[in-house]
């Protein structure tokens, strides 16, 4: 059973391997996290530009469909029939006036109502329900759905504080500038990672580990830590935003801190240096902007190129990262080219991503043996959890578990938050 | 039935399955130099989702579209990237000619990626098909245009060495 005894320190700078592998924190993190007072990334809507149009994804393990009815209201629905809990809609992506499960085609408005039961009154009087069968108490559960310029965010929970307030100014403030105008979707990447996916989570709010594992980053010049940038968070410190500002440092700088053997000077002797080059599209600096949105989004600007992860836990030993890579809906040809080519960057066998599989992948199967021993998450220092103007860091990890302590119903008396 | 070929004499054909027999065996051995050899002086390589190609959307999991770039991809293999210590084994189907595009050739070829980790466990890492375009320079095949179509775009763990 897990307690908040689990935790060795009250500021959450030593985490318990356990958390990555025990089966009841998988199942609890179902109940608090997912289907606790989250709001949890669903897609665009830009993806459903038309009456009828749906996708289907997750929130956590439990499936959802997401719609747009005639009306044009976007609803989003948990995709499992009333009858017998199957899946009612199979397919990814399409275009539809209802849904109907295959097995006793049972029949959903995109309301989520249902709409009718075959032999329902049974045959020749015979079989068939109950008269007294209530239609409207067994439509698709329905979410919460909230939307930041196009951006669809769900809640399956009853009692929930209103998304803007869940975001928080800073973050809002960074989705609204990623989705300042409308936008276009330019592909969709995958990857099945063989790790916890709470690693995934951390890896995103760990600035530290950017330009070490990443050597791409450093050895052709996109982003070194010595530039100007930091981690910023929201009040309850579970979301971050992970900045920097491009050529706000200087070689000399950068050798210095690296030192001669770690910064090898490459910096635009790339056969196509357009690949690095960051054209600048907006009033502020920012180069890279990685917003990341408990649990389970990553709102990611890489110099141009601009994409949304979604988080998808597979079981407790896998996480898949679903990743949708976005234009604006008026860039000119160029751009999008230059996006294209930027795509590079990120993504499963992104340039400055691949690493992030490979190093949560040992991270899982490292601690594994060992649920007992922990982590150290210091750099920045341990205690107070609080935005920083440099990029050492790995403070917002700490954010993070004392949001998930709280919403498990673990966090120790008198810890940070 | 006959099956229809677009220029496909039995010399024509045999320099195809040494072209793939070369191309596979090449990146299985990390021979990325002798590989890049077998890109034609202006070229693109592109590593696509089925998903996205189905869909008509562009992004790519690996977009080269010039030479330069697919050779600062290996550089960065070589330098920079870190992955998943393993040995890839290709196994490539048979060339199936489809057509002409002025002087190149367009073939279609399945193609299957085993990876084996260090302590020899092999698991299926990919499936596809390559849609090429290939020409004769220099008195050899090339590949112009190489298209790696990705059935298996869940991918396994992350991408790095070529498919």
């Amino acid at each position: 059973m897990l307690t908040a005894a689990i935790w060795p320190s009250l500021d959450y700078s030593r985490v318990p391997y356990r958390l990555y592998h025990d089966p009841e924190a998988y199942q609890r993190e179902q109940e608090g996290v997912f289907r606790g007072p989250t709001w949890n990334f669903l897609g665009l809507e830009a993806e459903i530009p038309n009456p009828g149009d749906f996708r289907t994804t997750y929130v956590g393990d439990t499936p959802v469909i997401v719609n747009r009815d005639a009306n044009g209201t976007i609803h989003a629905l948990v995709n499992r029939c009333a009858h017998r809990g199957a899946m009612v809609r199979r397919e990814m992506s399409g275009n539809a006036s209802e849904h109907t499960c295959i097995y006793h085609q049972w029949c959903y408005g995109l309301d989520g109502r249902l709409h009718s039961i075959p032999f329902r009154r049974g045959i020749r009087g015979k079989g068939g329900l109950d008269p007294g069968f209530d239609m409207a108490a067994h439509g698709l559960r329905k979410l919460q759905v909230g939307s930041v310029n196009g951006a669809l965010f769900g809640t399956l929970a009853d009692d929930v504080e209103p998304l803007e307030d869940y975001l928080g100014p800073p973050v809002l403030a960074q989705l609204r500038r990623l989705f300042e105008r409308p936008v276009t979707i330019l592909g969709y990447n995958r990857q099945r990672i063989r790790a916890n996916w709470k690693l995934y989570a951390e890896n995103t709010r760990d600035n530290y580990h950017a330009s070490l594992l990443h050597e791409f980053l450093v050895t052709f010049g996109l982003d070194r830590s010595t530039q100007v940038g930091g981690v910023k968070m929201d009040a309850r410190h579970r979301h971050n935003i992970t900045w920097a500002e491009a050529e706000s440092d200087t070689a000399e700088l950068a050798q210095e801190a690296y030192g001669a053997a770690q910064v090898r000077s490459n910096y635009l002797s790339l056969k196509e240096p357009e690949l690095v080059r960051f054209r600048r599209e907006r009033a502020d600096a920012l180069n890279i902007a990685i917003t990341s949105v408990f649990p389970s989004a990553v709102f990611v600007q890489i110099s141009n190129s601009l994409a949304v992860r979604q988080i998808r836990p597979r079981g407790v030993d896998e996480v898949e990262i679903f990743q949708t890579m976005l234009g604006y809906a008026d860039d000119p040809p160029d751009l999008t080219l230059h996006r294209l080519r930027q795509a590079n960057l990120v993504g499963p066998a992104g340039l400055v991503s691949m690493e992030d599989g490979e190093a949560i992948e040992i991270a899982h199967r490292g601690s594994k043996p060992d649920c007992e021993d922990t982590t150290v998450i210091e750099l920045g220092g341990a205690g107070v959890i609080s935005d920083r103007d440099y990029r050492v860091t790995d403070v917002p990890l700490r954010g993070f578990w004392s949001y998930y302590a709280e919403l498990l119903g673990i966090e120790p008396a008198g810890a940070v938050r | 039935m006959t099956v229809g070929v677009a220029g496909g004499s039995a010399s024509d054909r045999h320099a195809l399955y040494d072209l793939f027999a070369a191309y596979g065996a090449l990146i299985d051995a990390a021979d990325f130099d002798a590989w890049l050899a077998l890109f034609a002086a202006t070229c693109t390589y592109h590593i696509m989702p089925q998903e996205n190609y189905q869909q008509g959307l562009p992004a790519a999991l690996v977009y080269c579209d010039s030479r330069g770039m697919l050779e600062d991809r290996i550089r960065a293999l070589r330098e920079a990237n870190k992955y998943n210590i393993h040995t890839d084994r290709h196994l490539i189907g048979l060339p199936r000619l489809i057509g002409a595009d002025g002087d190149a050739k367009l073939v279609e070829v399945p193609f299957a990626v085993c990876q084996t980790d260090q302590e020899g466990e092999t698991r299926l890492f990919a499936t596809g098909l390559y849609r090429d375009r290939v020409v004769v320079e220099a008195g050899g095949l090339k590949f112009r245009d190489k298209l790696v179509l990705l059935d298996t775009f869940a991918v396994p763990s992350l991408l790095a060495t070529p498919l």
